[in-house]
């Protein structure tokens, strides 16, 4: 089926078809429209879905955690401020191994406060224990959510899945989409059926000890074979989802990437713009490539490598600062991956579009421009630089 | 909504808190647990949720639970949350059919966890209307972290963020009276109740809280040893104290009606529950007389207060 569709809209009928058990719901621009759309689901009987409309993001996660330990699916979704105020719960919601699955509409971190989109939020919770899988468009976030029950419920898996799309770039632009038909999203999904749950009659259950050293190092390390597991597990639900939707998805994108010699590596609704460059200096002549992280955990870091191996200088565009006084997130993961190849491309990293700033296809060019001067001098200059800002001069 | 209390018939169903949990000897808190739990038909499951507490790491230290039903923990401040999580879960799965049978859905939460951190958890699940309950265990500090104040804490009481010293006579401001907002959220069933004498008073609450429909609340006076600083062996005078002297009175509001459960045959000088607990040690020294009349005349504005709505 062909249909028209903002982000969100698609988010929201993807709920509606997967008909989850709970969800906990609470307003924050650009996710509001989700619980909103669902909420007239609710209302007009066409789902099942206990739907908590609860006072905070943090009741959302610790009502979305409770649910799913007592044996149910849950959903909600959130953005920014309301996923940073979840921080110690998403913590407790991976610990206790519960496949909760969160649609995090990425907006840009407060202070100061604003609405519009970077990764600074979903960046924050990058070490929590969730996987996290970011679309680059409506139709990526529709099908990412789809696979995020069969990813995240897998027995070997049992963690948390965060879908990420750009705030309002990806949640409030209507595109066209292709959407699967309910039934075949229901048989992808399958029933719920956890080994244990609290609502087990057979069996009562305890969920979240006190855990004592002798004790804790045992769950993080298996909590760490678990994320391991879900890079086998994403790619064959992905192969299992090509089936039924003829889309073919890995742990990242490789556009052009078979001879390229300068490289890109980004994420999100940047791709769009970052292929149209590199269709644009391919007809020049110019062997650019462009990796689009989909899957940022787990990292596919050893793939990655692969994939950037024959280049010869790449740059990481960054849409989130991370303050470490040595390049963005993406940028750290990137760079340690690749200290294993023999020969290393150039790599530096540039930080951009924080806070919603602009970024057009010129500004992408203009960074390849750059590595191709570090191609041929081998000087990289400033590792790690900024892109939009107004200069101290004051041009912009 | 009542029960006939049989003491010997109660204590003779089979225990829901187990023994060998970790609580201190004399701690009120495992009591309130005990007695809450005694109060669900035998028949019944129940789904306990804690908040992180001197209760919680005591109870469910990996890989041992004391409870004998599903229990969860999950934070410090979200135990009401927690709880209408499992609830709207149970909603789901039994329309559904994928769960069948009574089960119960009940919180217990340190007056940390309630009266501060977990206090806009609590509103919001109240407001909304979840069929469970939610047990404040009330001992009037963070005794977990090693006895800091609460909003709980009473007017005078040594704590080791309001300590005695020359210029402060212990903590400064009156106790929250958190029964009363509950009670302003306009809900089934409040009630403040103790794990007084034979239970009767514990045990009635708790029936009617866990058996009226929709969210139903109980604060119950649960005495730390340690945290008071009197010998645990005096629990159960200590409780009795605090009701003789109305600092505790025992009350109900079912539906909008105010109910006193008990009338002291002599109300006692607020003196005799103080003087017992080295908390309120200082109040005692000379020069410092003005503390206990102004805590005696808080009880006593209070008392009065609650006299006129109960129409005692
Ligand atoms: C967010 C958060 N802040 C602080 C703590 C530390 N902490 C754990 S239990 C506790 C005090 C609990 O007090 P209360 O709820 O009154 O229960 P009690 O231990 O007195 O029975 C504190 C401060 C925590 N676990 N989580
Ligand atoms: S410190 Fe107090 S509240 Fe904590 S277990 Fe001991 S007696 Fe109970
Ligand atoms: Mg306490």
């Amino acid at each position: 089926m062909s249909h028209r569709l903002s982000g969100n809209e698609a988010i929201a009928y993807a709920m509606k078809q997967i008909d989850p058990d709970v969800m906990g719901a609470f307003p924050i621009t650009p996710s509001t429209e989700i619980p909103e759309y669902f909420a007239q689901y609710v209302a007009n009987g066409e789902v099942n879905t206990e739907y908590v409309a609860v006072e905070s993001e943090h009741s959302s996660m610790s009502v979305c955690i409770a649910a799913q330990a007592a044996g149910a699916r849950a959903v909600c979704a959130t953005s920014s401020c309301g996923l940073a105020l979840m921080y110690e719960l998403l913590y407790v919601a991976a610990s206790c191994r519960l496949p909760i699955s969160l649609v995090c509409v990425n907006r840009a971190l407060s202070g100061p406060i604003n609405i519009n989109h970077d990764y600074s939020d979903s960046m924050g919770g990058r070490d929590s224990g969730w996987i996290q899988i970011y679309a680059e468009n409506n139709q990526e976030a529709y099908d990412n959510f789809i696979m995020a029950m069969p990813i995240g419920e897998h027995p070997n898996v049992r963690l948390p899945v965060m879908t990420c799309m750009d705030g309002f770039i990806t949640s409030h632009a209507v595109e066209n989409i292709e959407l699967l038909e309910t039934d075949v999203v229901r048989r992808f999904i399958g029933e719920y059926n956890p080994e244990h749950y609290l609502l087990k009659r057979e069996n009562p259950l305890a969920v979240g000890p006190y855990d004592l050293s002798p004790y804790y190092m045992e769950h993080k390390v298996m909590q760490a074979e678990a994320m391991k597991a879900a890079k086998v597990r994403i790619l064959e639900v992905a192969a299992k989802f090509e089936k039924i939707s003829g889309r073919c998805y890995g742990l990242f994108e490789e556009y052009r990437m078979e001879d390229a010699e300068l490289a890109l590596v980004l994420m999100g609704s940047t791709a769009g713009t970052a292929k149209a460059a590199v269709d644009k200096l391919r007809e020049d002549g110019v062997k650019a490539g462009l990796v689009k992280t989909r899957v940022f955990r787990p990292f596919p870091g050893q793939e990655l490598a692969r994939a950037l191996a024959g280049t010869r200088a790449v740059a990481v565009m960054d849409k989130s600062e991370g303050f470490s006084a040595n390049g963005g997130p993406l940028f750290a993961e990137t760079r340690s991956a690749l200290y294993d190849l023999k020969e290393r491309p150039y790599l530096i990293d540039i930080v951009y579009g924080l806070g919603g700033r602009d970024v057009k296809v010129e500004d992408i060019e203009k960074v390849f421009g750059r590595l191709a001067d570090i191609a041929v001098t081998g000087e990289i200059g400033p590792l790690y630089t900024h892109m939009g800002q107004r200069s101290k001069g004051g041009d912009r | 909504m009542s029960t006939v209390y049989n003491l010997k018939r109660e204590v003779e169903k089979p225990v829901r808190l187990t023994g060998g949990h970790r609580l201190c000897a004399g701690c009120g808190a495992g009591v309130v647990v005990a007695g809450v739990l005694r109060a669900l038909h035998k028949e019944d499951r129940a789904v306990v949720v804690n908040a992180t507490s001197c209760l919680q790491v005591s109870t469910f230290m990996y890989p041992y639970t004391a409870y004998v039903d599903s229990y969860i923990h999950s934070a410090f401040e979200n135990s009401a949350a927690t709880c209408a999580g499992v609830e709207a879960a149970y909603n789901a799965l039994q329309r559904r059919g994928k769960v069948e049978g009574n089960v119960k859905f009940i919180t217990f939460a340190g007056d940390g966890g309630t009266y501060d951190i977990g206090f806009q958890s609590l509103s919001g699940a109240m407001e909304r209307g979840h069929d469970m309950v939610y047990v404040c265990y009330d001992n009037e500090a963070y005794m977990n972290t090693g006895i800091q104040r609460s909003s709980s804490t009473p007017r005078f009481a040594r704590t080791t963020t309001s300590p005695v010293g020359s210029v402060q006579p212990g903590k400064k401001q009156n106790k929250k009276d958190l029964t009363e907002i509950l009670v302003a959220h306009h809900i089934p069933y409040v009630a403040q109740t103790a794990p007084l004498g034979n239970f009767r008073d514990l045990h009635i609450k708790s029936y009617n809280a866990i058996y009226t429909k929709g969210p139903c609340f109980l604060n119950v006076l649960a005495p730390c040893p340690r945290g008071w600083d009197y010998p645990m062996a005096r629990l159960a005078e200590i409780i009795q104290l605090a009701v003789d002297t109305c600092v505790w009175p025992l009350y109900e509001v079912e539906e909008g009606v105010w109910r006193l459960t008990y009338i002291p045959k002599k109300k006692l000088p607020v003196e005799d529950f103080l003087r017992p607990q080295g908390r309120f040690r200082h109040m005692f020294q000379k020069g410092n007389e003005w503390m206990i009349e102004e805590a005696q005349r808080y009880v006593d504005e209070k008392w009065e207060r609650l006299l006129e709505r109960t129409g005692a």
